[in-house]
């Protein structure tokens, strides 16, 4: 295990290395002046060479090369113009609200989604199996962002209307602030993001439990007299998540820049929309910070993944 | 009393092409320390039939009467009927592998089983699953219970299996198939062992095989079945000496055998027939070279053959004195049977011995 983790995380390094110098190569490809941008429209020339020799722009590459590497090891991702703030900063006003988001739907839709999908197997061909296969069509083929307009204006605007102040229209609480706040602003946004990807779990844990409930071992499960629940949960759902636990690598990996439409819709100051307005800024700084930790961040899942596996299905070795 | 009596037992499972007809009216019995061998081709309804009386085959029609210790177990409820298993109805299954959970250790999944019918505590169940391992010849019990199925050798599975079904001891066990997936050598141990154990409990076995050969060393009684239904039921000497249904006949004489040295393997031609559409009269007849007008039309009773040795019943129209394989008698049959075939319900082509 520790080898294990030892050598992905050297390889995890390396793809990271590998990523910096890709964002940094993208920085000097990238038709825009930096310091002319800076130094604003109506600047001079001396102006301009004087910002680009503060900021170490006019050395050669190689040397800014380095000092970036050196800068990234110290944990400084540069500083945002647009912001007026280290880039460090910008994305730890921003994190909490993506993981939250991020975290939360992906608990909620592996909850839903997983349950469902064991219902929907354990009772093949029934009338629950053909309605959570109907929501899961229904909800799979529905774009987040509709859904999340659709329940802006039934849960939040028809039903404050009507004079239920259930559900807010959008905006963040801290969980420090008011952890009761926290949560009833972001149930909207859990189940957006978690009833779109519950419905590919539905079907995902039908499918492989079905299989799983059919081999031998099962047979043999029952033999032993012990009880249905046990036999669906501890015997054949163990060996049924496999497929799902590959599927949440996939996920995971791709959830920081998945919620983007979750938060635009619920207004929610996140990640997701900070790429935005840095990509519409041209604030580089911030864009390419946010490049490395979605990168950082697919790394670290994988690796979570593929340990996981081990944990689950001892025939797994981790080297 | 016998400790187990199944009669007339019929399952049939509805399927989209139809009603599968898997086992039609099939009865036998079982007592303890006897061996009953129930030996068919692939879907003569063996396992179902076996399947069936323990819960096992949800889904299908059942009829008839299973009574185990004088209960009938198709008409007692799931949890009494889950109850028993495991506890008082041991059952190993044809692989060991793919019969134990890759994801738990071999002694996990024995204190499972005895925890679940007894107050065991941990320590005293895993004490248990160790002195079972021993009990099976698993080297190094109190090593090998912290094992994954895939550390097992396939013998040594089969071990752990028979060591697992026999962890509260049982009086009855159905070894569904136990040595198909073993080698030869490995085969001859696991019939030992299991031998071994039914002489020390005095445990009931009903031994599912298509292997002749296997219950020919261990079984008491055997029955034979066909497309769901029993052909031959006879004690293992006079089924193996004087096989009277022809079924029986081709099977003992497919078997490859010291005294065949050279020979070609005689099989059975054709296949076996279709459960949703069973053949009138004898399901055999398509295949029996000693078919006679009477067979296509009329299922002949499970009748006493072999000149009336006790308990030796065939369900065939041939005369029951004429028992046994050998080429002379192969001749009776046929004369017999040419005698009473029109020439229409010809033998099929190649049936001829």
């Amino acid at each position: 295990m520790l080898k294990f983790l030892v050598r992905r995380l050297t390889l995890g390094v390396a793809v990271m290395w590998v990523v910096a110098t890709a964002v940094f190569i993208l920085y000097f490809i990238a038709p825009h002046d930096v310091a002319r941008t800076l130094a604003g429209k109506q600047s001079t020339e001396r102006v301009i060479q004087l910002i680009r020799h503060r900021l170490g722009l006019d050395k050669p590459i190689t040397e800014q090369y380095l000092d970036y590497l050196n800068r990234l090891l110290h944990g400084d991702l540069g500083y945002s113009y647009v912001n007026s703030m280290p880039v460090v900063n910008v994305i730890k006003e921003d994190l909490p609200i993506t993981a939250s988001v991020a975290f939360g739907g992906a608990i909620l839709w592996l909850l839903i989604g997983v349950s469902a999908g064991v219902l929907a197997a354990t009772r093949p061909r029934s009338f629950l199996d053909r309605t959570v296969t109907a929501f899961a069509l229904f909800f799979y083929s529905m774009p987040v962002f509709l859904l999340g307009q659709l329940f802006l204006l039934l849960l939040f605007f028809r039903l404050t209307m009507a004079g239920f102040d259930i559900f807010p229209g959008g905006g963040y609480v801290p969980f420090a602030a008011s952890p009761g706040e926290w949560l009833r602003h972001l149930i909207l946004p859990w189940f957006t993001v978690a009833l779109v990807s519950a419905s590919t779990y539905a079907r995902l844990t039908r499918g492989s439990m079905l299989e799983v409930l059919g081999e031998d071992y099962i047979r043999t499960a029952r033999s032993k007299g012990l009880r249905e629940r046990r036999v669906i949960y501890r015997h054949g759902l163990r060996a049924g998540m496999s497929p799902v636990v590959t599927q949440f690598g996939i996920d995971l990996g791709t959830l920081l820049g998945g919620v983007i439409l979750t938060e635009t819709v619920f207004g929610l100051p996140g990640l997701g929309q900070q790429i935005v307005t840095s990509i519409s800024d041209g604030d580089l700084p911030v864009i390419m910070g946010l490049v490395l930790l979605a990168s950082g961040f697919i790394v670290l899942a994988n690796i979570v993944v593929d340990a996981l596996y081990a944990v689950l299905d001892p025939r797994v070795r981790l080297t | 009393m016998q400790l187990l009596t199944v009669e007339d037992l019929k399952v049939s499972f509805p399927t989209p092409d139809g009603v599968v007809e898997a086992v039609r009216g099939v009865s036998f019995s079982v007592d303890r320390g006897k061996t009953l061998g129930i030996v068919g081709e692939s879907g003569s309804g063996k396992s179902v039939a076996t399947q069936t009386i323990v819960g096992l085959n949800p889904g299908g029609k059942v009829s008839g009467q299973a009574r185990f210790e004088g209960r009938d177990l198709l008409t007692m409820g799931r949890d009494e009927l889950r109850r028993l298993r495991g506890a008082e109805i041991g059952m190993i299954f044809q692989d060991p592998l793919s019969s134990l959970h890759p994801y738990y250790r071999v002694g996990w999944q024995i204190m499972e089983m005895i925890r679940n019918h007894t107050d065991m505590t941990k320590r005293q169940a895993r004490q248990r699953a160790i002195e079972l391992l021993e009990l099976v010849r698993i080297p190094q019990p109190h090593r090998r219970v912290d094992d994954y199925p895939f550390q097992f050798s396939g013998g040594m599975r089969q071990r752990a299996m028979i060591a697992m079904a026999l962890a509260l001891n049982p009086k009855l066990l159905i070894a569904d198939e136990p040595t198909t997936a073993l080698d030869v050598t490995v085969q001859a141990q696991i019939m030992e062992l299991m031998q071994r154990l039914q002489d020390e409990f005095d445990i009931a076995i009903i031994l599912i095989t298509h292997d002749l050969g296997v219950v020919a060393d261990v079984a008491d009684e055997v029955l034979v079945m066909y497309a769901g239904k029993p052909m031959e039921v006879a004690d293992r000497r006079s089924l193996y000496y004087r096989p009277h249904h022809p079924y029986t006949v081709g099977l003992l004489e497919s078997l490859p055998r010291p005294t065949n040295k050279g020979q070609r393997l005689k099989p059975i031609t054709g296949q076996p027939p279709s459960l949703i559409h069973p053949p009138q009269g004898c399901p055999f007849h398509p295949r029996c070279p000693y078919v006679m007008d009477r067979c296509v039309s009329e299922m002949p009773p499970l009748d006493d053959a072999d000149g009336g040795v006790a308990g030796h019943r065939s369900a065939c129209w041939l005369p029951s004195d004429i028992a046994g394989a050998s080429p002379e008698l192969d001749a009776q049959r046929l004369d017999v049977a040419q005698r009473n075939r029109t020439a229409v319900a010809a033998a099929p082509e190649g049936g001829a011995r």
